[in-house]
């Protein structure tokens, strides 16, 4: 068993009045990765965004640990400097910023290092070619009139510029055609392959999977992890859909 | 949901220094016929201009106080000092001969650095006497004039001022436009000859450095035809426990197919009463841009008037207000339609913080012959806490049945989602607030050379600047 990266026990959380997460257990291990699918509703988003410290959501008990540390509870620009990501479902547009400019302000944030413009601008366009984004996109204010797909691109450009420990992707695929699902598969490749770490995605179909190796599938469903497996775990679920795990709830 | 950020007061120690000011000479408190004769005599007035201060007081005096807008209580006019000339014999055209301490004020405030990298030329007000004027050689070679009023009302241009000056700003205006009339000393009068294109911009700045006096500058700008200027003021003073009040006006006259910017990055002292007058007037083809950060003052009244006086007369108006603790900035802008074919942009945003109160006051005036008339209004306010506050009071007098005019507002608040996306990437929650801010406000930060954008972002983020605990 490699180290483990992600420890989350028994952790509840709410938004508002609603107890949306009721005592999750979660264990991810260095450079895995790891797919939670679930149904509609059962707190799939509730879970990146509580990892990454949304003050929307309120913890009411358990822990979550990365690298050893307990973040329970910490701000959520903390959680990111410690090497935290979550790549969202739907990126927000953010004038008077440009997507360069908010990347390199984050490495700088991040490794509290002065990042020379003219190292950082080649690093860019060589990650944009990889995602087959223009390069007009980076002098752009950040995700501002960009389409569906271009949001989704922007956003593992910062996952490949800013290199985390541990990326949750937030239905990543959702919304997107086939051509641009190849795209941004060929980005999450070549994460694993130039960073090496480890995965946690959200999804509801199999697409963005086809050419990653997964090492763990999970079930949420109701709040809770109702089932883990391997990879085949997916192709189950595929086949019969989460009526099994709904059915077991009521 | 958790309440997390406590926003301290902003932290004005750039602008907040000051001199003593015991070597200037200064008139009397208060407002008599004796103290604006003395003024007269201090600026050797010509008759015509003596007589018209004279007149202004008798209408100052016979007008009400505005009562409609945010208070003014606070205002003595019994304790305001209208004129102090610092310790200075006359203005100065080289900058080694300015006084120590009125050149270390400028310094610090950045002004002859940006002279020397991005300007055409420079003028530097004092208290109520303008203490330096420039302008560059290839610009006044090109005909351009650039200098205080008063040595101009005594040289060749002493006709055309007396023509315009206050004649788009009658002191019958209100109260405080009779005030200006009557004590009203310093500021700058510009004038771009036929087709001159003035490709970078003018400059004035002014600083108030005397406890409870009033600044009353006067600047005029004649554009003739077809010519282009790009004109900045730019205002701070420091802070004092007694009111102090700017009364400023602004006369600018845009010939046929002209073009004139007006650039304003206004950050007075919160013991600052602003009540100052802007007013353009456009004639055929030509076009005004206002562009307008308001920062500072305690309390400003401050509406930029563009009358569209001849056909296709265009106007642009982009504004921002940030109104913080103690502040009551109610600020706007006004359009008069007089002709056919004219048209008006008017984009403003405003701020609200920690109990500030902001509203934007608009009117679109479109007269019975201007036919085909566009206007767009557009108004989105911010409000960054539940103590703050903020109005939008509209207005529209349509008197032409071929006019499309629109209006629009905003109201909303930081959205937590995107404070969210921002810090899950490793930037602090001020930063990350500051940043949608400056982003809210890039109507005007987007119109503004850099160095001014930057000036402008950086008041946004001391404003914002605080703790969390």
């Amino acid at each position: 068993m490699t180290k483990e990266i992600l420890s989350i026990k028994d952790l509840s959380a709410k938004v508002e009045d609603k107890e949306i997460l009721k005592g999750l257990n979660l264990s991810v291990g260095e450079g895995e990765t790891h797919v939670i699918m679930g149904p509609n509703g059962a707190g799939k988003s509730t879970l990146g965004s509580t990892i990454m410290g949304d003050p929307r959501y309120e913890i009411t008990s358990g822990s979550i640990t990365f690298k050893g540390e307990d973040i329970t509870g910490e701000s959520t620009d903390k959680i990111a400097k410690k090497g935290l990501f979550l790549s969202f479902q739907n990126p927000i547009e953010v004038p008077g910023i440009t997507l360069s400019n908010f990347i390199r302000s984050s490495l700088e944030n991040k490794t509290g290092k002065h990042i020379r413009v003219w190292d950082f601008n080649k690093e860019l366009a060589k990650t944009m070619k990889v995602l087959q984004m223009d390069e007009s996109y980076a002098a752009r204010d950040l995700n501002v009139g960009f389409s569906g797909g271009e949001k989704k691109k922007a956003e593992i450009l910062q996952l490949l510029m800013l290199r985390p420990e541990l990326a949750i992707l937030d239905e990543t695929d959702s919304g997107l055609d086939v051509d641009a699902v190849r795209i941004v598969s060929e980005g999450i490749r070549e994460y694993k392959k130039s960073v090496g770490g480890a995965l946690l995605i959200i999804t509801h179909s199999t697409r963005i999977l086809e050419s990653l190796k997964v090492d763990k599938t999970h079930i949420l469903a109701d709040g809770k992890i109702v089932d883990s497996g391997d990879g085949s775990l997916v192709e189950t679920i595929n086949e019969n859909g989460f009526a099994k795990y709904i059915s077991e709830e009521q | 949901m958790k309440e997390k950020t406590q926003v301290e007061d902003i932290d004005r120690s750039l602008y907040d220094f000051r001199y003593s000011d015991e070597d200037s000479m200064k008139v009397d408190e208060g407002l008599t016929e004796e103290i604006v004769l003395q003024i007269s005599e201090e600026k050797n007035d010509p008759e015509w201009m003596r007589d018209f201060r004279l007149h202004s007081l008798d209408v100052y005096n016979k007008t009400e106080m505005v009562d409609w807008g945010p208070s003014i209580e606070g205002l003595d006019m019994d304790h305001i000092i209208t004129y102090v000339r610092p310790n200075t014999n006359r203005m100065q055209t080289d900058w080694e001969d300015v006084p120590e301490d009125i050149k270390d004020t400028f310094e610090r405030l950045g002004i002859p650095q940006a002279e020397r990298e991005s300007l055409a030329g420079v003028g530097a007000q004092y208290d109520s006497e303008l203490v330096y004027h420039n302008v560059k050689d290839e610009v006044a070679a090109q005909g351009v004039i650039y200098t205080d009023l008063e040595s101009a009302m005594h040289g060749e241009y002493a006709e055309m001022i007396e023509k315009h000056f206050m004649k788009l700003v009658p002191p019958t205006d209100h109260k405080f436009a009779a005030l200006h009339g009557a004590v009203w000393s310093g500021g700058s009068f510009v004038y771009v000859p036929k087709g001159v294109n003035v490709e970078i911009p003018l400059q004035s700045y002014f600083r108030l450095n005397a406890a409870g006096a009033g600044q009353f500058e006067h600047t005029l700008i004649i554009v003739d035809e077809g010519a282009y200027l790009h004109f900045i003021e730019g205002c701070s003073a420091p802070k004092y426990n007694v009111a102090n009040l700017h009364a400023g006006c602004v006369e600018l006259f845009v010939g046929k197919n002209a073009t004139l910017r007006y650039s304003t990055i206004e950050n007075w002292s919160k013991n600052m009463y602003n009540l100052n007058t802007k007013r353009a007037k456009v004639e055929e083809g030509g076009k005004v841009e206002w562009v307008s950060g308001s920062f500072g003052s305690h309390v400003s009244y401050l509406y930029p008037m563009s009358i569209l006086n001849g056909k296709g007369a265009r106007c642009e108006f982009s504004g921002v207000t940030f109104a913080g603790a103690g502040q009551n900035l109610d600020t706007g802008a006004k359009v008069v339609h007089a002709a056919e074919n004219t048209s008006s942009y008017i984009n403003t945003r405003s701020i609200s913080k920690g109990g500030g109160i902001s509203t934007f006051r608009s009117a679109v005036v479109v007269a019975p012959n201007a036919k085909g008339t566009k206007s767009a209004v557009s108004c989105e306010s911010l409000m960054l806490d539940d103590i703050s506050r903020s109005d939008t009071v509209p207005a529209m007098d349509i008197r032409c049945a071929d006019a499309d005019i629109g209006h629009e507002a905003k109201i909303g608040r930081i959205s937590d989602e995107v404070v969210f996306y921002l810090m899950s990437r490793g930037m602090s929650e001020e930063d990350a607030k500051a940043l949608i801010v400056s982003g809210f406000a890039d109507n005007v930060g987007k119109e503004l050379p850099l160095e001014y954008a930057v000036e402008m972002n950086n008041l946004i983020r001391l404003e914002m600047k605080g703790s969390i605990g």
